[in-house]
């Protein structure tokens, strides 16, 4: 509505501003004398996201909890020493064999959620627990990022035959029943002594990253087809930009916010699916501490039963922990692209 | 249409070869020799070398997979192989039983308990994401929202577990002996215990599932609720009841009617995590049994007929899809 | 399709101050779409977007090219731009051939011709920053980093009637004409030669429209531009341009000076685009009388034999359906060299289109009320009527 007047306007524009109309954010510009020097910066699309998020007090105490989730995290050694228990000592004192069979100790002074089938500290392990979900959720969701998104843009910006076998493949991988074939990768992880043969995290994170790049290669590759035929990319073409700089400086700013959302939603999905794969027995495995193997081990001692905090201390942590992901991840889209909505399975 | 179908079949054909292929080839390169399991307590090693001739373990891995396809390995005679009628997935030779039989005996209580959670997931989450959708921003829709997301949030088997420390051992601990702890009832033996055991699986499920369809109904019943017909019927002077049920909630309902399909299809390959909660002996936890027992025959059973599902029950979703929507392409 | 008859030599009257010397050269331009179905994608026939285009445009001209949507208006300057491989034909410009080209190879001449997008809203990146979108040219041709391409990015933006202060802003920010500027600045970057301007201006409201075209104007005369303008406004299109070439399904009909095209034309089909202009003299608009063509524009899956226009066309003789007419001056009616139309009957001045009646399919344009026409198509000089009830009636009349 307000085109500012430039100095070839000859035919003298009717530049009446609509009074219906909104003003345009923020302002239009003064007439080029003034202010000389000084430039204005426009805040990114990512800062006004930032700014709408702190509005959202949900997101907000999501955030903040997963910031103190992962400083307990790192911390975890350092409340361990303060407790004075290691996460994988057997504590005689957490074995309470006054009845027929030893009974681990329910919460208390000393075991602040008790002890489990073997004596061990459930608060301790509980939050060495917390730093298996969260590298194992993080670094999974990021290769799984990394390799979808590359696989995404090649399938959606060269298209022909790339994308056609490329689209194949995430078909084929989608249709696999993944937490069979999951368990059947991590079962091959043995060797003759039944020793595992490479570190059962690393292979949970390869085998969760494995499953899970084909949802970011998708995501990507619809945002890239529709993306490709708008004009700023022909435009790019007709500067004689390469393909390559197509796709990282014009493609790519505009794929950073969902995949922000995506990363932030896929986190506590692939946090489900290590404790998931613990519980089975086949993730991460004892002594190491994880909120899905404590959980068997609770259930497969039936202890769970007369010493709850065994089975709520890990439970609760691995359900707060999702939630806050969840939660945040909700906020974000909100913030970052209030149009879209998305859909999920599990199990 | 004949083309679509057809095209659309030789889909399937391929996922499943590939898949087969593939869990095939994993199960081959793992450490077990099944000539060992299957020769007599004491066998010598020439008697067990022999017996691994016979079971073509030699050969190699391609011809072998042929033989799984065309004629499975000869075990007392019995011609078994995937291509052949009925197809066969093979022997298991930890359990000495044809693998088909070993999975079918497993069925039963996988379908139950997918197909009943699914009926009470929906009849749980319809109901409230329509009223959510219809009040949107109200209390009620932020409520549901908000249970929507902490049962998004809820890993199955916690919420299993939580179920049996409550509604099991808690009540039963306090004198009342409702539920039991796990295990499974055939319907054929009795109906009624069938469903007493099936009750906590199928709210185990359907809780978790529940989140995500109201979730999904609200979202697609607040888009058809903003269509012109339905602005139309509106300014028709109809009520608003048969507005919102009568022209709504039909079309509303076919994502959430395909999502369910889908599903149902991941489910019938086996509810790994829910059986294993409640000892419950489907299809999911024979797999998990067989992964530790090393029967690998069982794993790739198992890993095409949950694969053979999600691919069919896909196919046919396309295939109704293009039936009710004469606008889906079907090139 | 040949046109032999293009006389290079003689600068034409009517074209541009700088003399004729052509820039750019097109000789049986061509591209077809393939059409695939089928499972493997194999290819059944194919659209006949652009059939053999020949023209060329001089230093310092410019030349608007009209016609209807979907008349291969905008696959004709991706063409010349190398955004897409043409069929057949050359396209050359200052004498070197550039379908041939590699990718690589079209890079250096990238900096010599550059294009003017349609949509100003797509056509930038909206999460990049205005500055980084101009300075992408510097960028790409390694020409200008740092200090000094933020420098030539504020010249350019001021050099368009940009506000440089506003270098950080997102495109968001800017109306739809102030982000034209940007796309023109873009254009301007790399000092081109050539402009090829897809319909620049066709998004933006009238008051806008005139200031940039006011803008391309100006900037032609300072840096020496040649032009190749885009529209299906024909006014705009007359307002700026040296000479006018009217497309009709893939092909040049006409080509000719704007004063003598928008006088005289020849070509039925001109007639017909013309006689669709709204006049702004309520006079004028009421005596003059308007034609419907009959039937819809032809598929280009499956063109017409002979003259694309004849089954349409009120004049059509034998001779149209069976042989393709070649863009020539004519026998004895040419008023200029220039003046080209591909017609083997051409419109005479003074000759009343609303009386003629094919020969071969007996098509009569149906004369029509004026007001009619003009009640349908409001405020914009757009020919085609998008309102396909109305549809491509694309009435043809005498003009007043």
């Amino acid at each position: 509505m307000s085109e500012q007047a430039g100095p070839d306007a000859t035919i003298p524009a009717p530049v009446t501003a609509d009074p219906a109309g909104p003003p345009k954010r923020p302002g239009p510009p003064p007439p080029p004398t003034a202010s000389p020097g000084k430039s204005v910066t426009a805040r990114t699309p990512l800062q006004l996201a930032m700014a709408r998020l702190r509005r959202d007090k949900v997101a907000l105490a999501a955030g903040v909890l997963l910031i103190l989730l992962i400083l307990v995290a790192v911390c975890a050694p350092l409340i361990a020493k303060l407790v004075g228990h290691d996460p994988t000592t057997n504590y005689p004192d957490g074995i309470d064999a006054s009845g027929l069979l030893p009974v681990p100790v329910t919460p208390g002074p000393g075991f602040l959620l008790g002890a489990d089938q073997l004596g061990r500290d459930v608060f301790v392990r509980t939050l060495y627990g917390a730093r298996i979900s969260l590298l194992v959720g993080m670094v999974a969701t990021a290769i799984a990022l990394v390799v979808g998104t590359t696989v995404g843009l090649l399938a959606g910006f060269v298209g022909g035959k790339t994308d056609t076998v490329l689209s194949r493949i995430i078909d084929i991988f989608l249709s696999f029943p993944f937490l069979v074939t999951a368990l059947t990768l991590v079962a091959l992880n043995r060797d003759a002594f039944g020793q595992p043969r490479i570190s059962p995290i690393l292979l949970v994170m390869a085998v969760i990253s494995l499953f899970t790049w084909t949802f970011f290669a998708r995501l990507v590759r619809g945002q890239v087809l529709s993306l490709r035929e708008r004009e700023f990319v022909e435009a790019a073409r007709s500067l004689g930009a390469s393909n390559f700089r197509v796709m990282v400086v014009d493609l790519m700013p505009n794929l950073v916010a969902p995949l922000i959302v995506y990363a932030t939603l896929q986190i506590p999905l692939n946090i489900v699916f290590e404790a998931t794969l613990s519980y089975l027995g086949v993730g991460v495995r004892a002594p190491t501490a994880s909120w899905g193997n404590m959980l068997f081990d609770a259930q497969a001692s039936g202890y769970y039963q007369t010493q709850p905090g065994f089975l709520l201390g890990p439970g609760i942590a691995l359900l707060l922990t999702v939630l806050a992901f969840n939660l945040l991840g909700d906020g974000l889209r909100d913030a970052l692209d209030p149009r879209s909505s998305r859909t999920m399975a599990k199990d | 249409m004949l083309r679509f179908l057809l095209r659309r079949f030789g889909y399937l054909v391929f996922v499943l070869f590939v898949i087969a292929l593939v869990s095939f080839g994993l199960n081959s390169i793992a450490n077990n020799n099944p000539a060992a399991l299957l020769a007599p307590r004491g066998a010598s090693a020439e008697a067990i070398a022999q017996i691994k001739a016979n079971l073509h373990l030699n050969d190699p891995l391609y011809l072998q997979f042929w033989h799984f396809l065309t004629r499975g390995p000869d075990i007392r005679g019995t011609k078994s192989g995937l291509m052949q009628w009925p197809p066969s997935l093979g022997y298991s030779f930890v359990k000495q039983r044809p693998v088909t039989e070993v999975i079918l005996d497993k069925l039963p209580a996988t379908i139950s308990l997918a197909l009943g959670a699914m009926v009470l997931w929906l009849a749980i989450a319809l109901p409230i994401g329509v009223l959510a959708a219809t009040k949107a921003r109200s209390l009620l829709d932020r409520v549901s929202t908000f249970f929507a997301l902490v049962g998004l949030s809820f890993p199955t088997f916690l919420l299993g577990l939580l179920l049996l420390y409550v509604f099991y051992y808690q009540l039963t601990t306090a004198g009342f002996n409702v539920f039991p702890a796990g295990g499974y009832v055939a319907l054929t033996t009795d109906p009624l215990e069938w469903a007493h055991h099936l009750i906590l699986p199928w709210f185990t499920l359907a809780l978790t599932e529940a989140a995500i369809y109201v979730r999904v109904t609200r979202s697609s019943m607040l888009e058809v609720l903003g269509e012109d017909y339905i602005r139309t019927a509106r300014a028709k002077g109809l009520p608003e009841r048969r507005v919102v049920y009568r022209h709504g909630l039909r079309s509303a309902l076919t994502p959430v009617v395909t999502l369910a399909g889908l599903d149902v299809a991941t489910l019938l390959g086996g509810a790994i995590v829910t059986e294993q909660v409640f000892g419950l002996d489907g299809v999911g936890r024979l797999a998990v049994l067989s992964v530790s027992d090393g029967d690998l025959p069982v794993v790739v059973g198992v890993t095409l007929v949950a694969a053979f599902f999600f691919v069919f029950i896909n196919v046919l979703v396309d295939l109704v899809y293009a039936l009710l929507d004469a606008r889906v392409r079907v090139d | 399709m040949t046109s032999p008859s293009l006389d290079k030599s003689t600068p034409a009257a009517g074209t541009s101050s700088s003399g004729g010397e052509p820039i750019l050269r097109l000789s049986g331009v061509t591209k077809n779409f393939p059409m695939r179905s089928g499972v493997f994608g194999r290819t059944t026939g194919s659209v006949s977007a652009v059939a053999g285009v020949d023209f060329e445009l001089r230093k310092g001209e410019t030349l608007g090219l009209v016609g209807e949507s979907g008349c291969g208006k905008s696959t004709l300057a991706r063409l010349i731009m190398g955004l897409l491989p043409v069929s057949a034909g050359s396209v050359e410009f200052e004498g070197q051939d550039i379908t041939k080209l590699s990718r690589s190879g079209m890079r250096p001449l990238r900096r010599e011709m550059q294009m003017i997008f349609q949509d100003p809203y797509g056509s930038l990146n909206p999460r990049r920053r205005v500055g980084s979108i101009i300075g992408d040219p510097f960028a790409i041709h390694k020409i200008a980093d740092g200090e000094d391409r933020v420098r030539r990015v504020k010249e350019l933006m001021e050099l368009v009637g940009l506000n440089p202060e506003h270098y950080n802003r997102f495109p968001a920010d800017f109306s739809g004409g102030q982000r034209q500027r940007i796309g023109v600045a873009r254009a301007l970057a790399l000092r081109p030669k050539l402009l090829v301007c897809d319909e620049p201006v066709s998004a933006l409201d009238v008051s806008i429209q005139a200031q940039v075209i006011n803008l391309l104007d100006d900037l032609q005369d300072e840096l020496g531009l040649s032009y190749i303008f885009i529209a299906h406004d024909l006014s705009v299109v007359r307002h700026v341009s040296d000479r006018v070439a009217v497309m009709y399904l893939g092909k040049v009909v006409e080509l000719g000076t704007a004063e003598r095209l928008y006088t005289e034309p020849r070509h039925p089909y001109t007639n017909a685009l013309l006689s669709a202009v709204p006049l702004a003299d309520p006079d004028r608009a009421a005596q003059r009388k308007r034609l419907v063509l009959v039937g819809d524009v032809p598929s280009p899956v499956n063109p017409p034999s002979g003259c694309r226009f004849h089954p349409r066309c009120p004049k059509a003789q034998e001779k149209c359906a069976a042989e393709v007419p070649t863009l020539d001056s004519g026998e004895g009616v040419a008023l200029d060299p220039d003046d080209l139309a591909a017609c083997h009957f051409p419109v005479l001045p003074g000759e009343d289109l609303t009386q003629a009646r094919s020969a071969l399919t007996g098509v009569q344009a149906t004369p029509e009320a004026v007001f009619g026409a003009i009640g349908s198509n409001p405020g914009s000089g757009d020919p085609t009527n998008r309102d396909s009830t109305n549809g491509d009636s694309t009435n043809s009349g005498a003009r007043a």
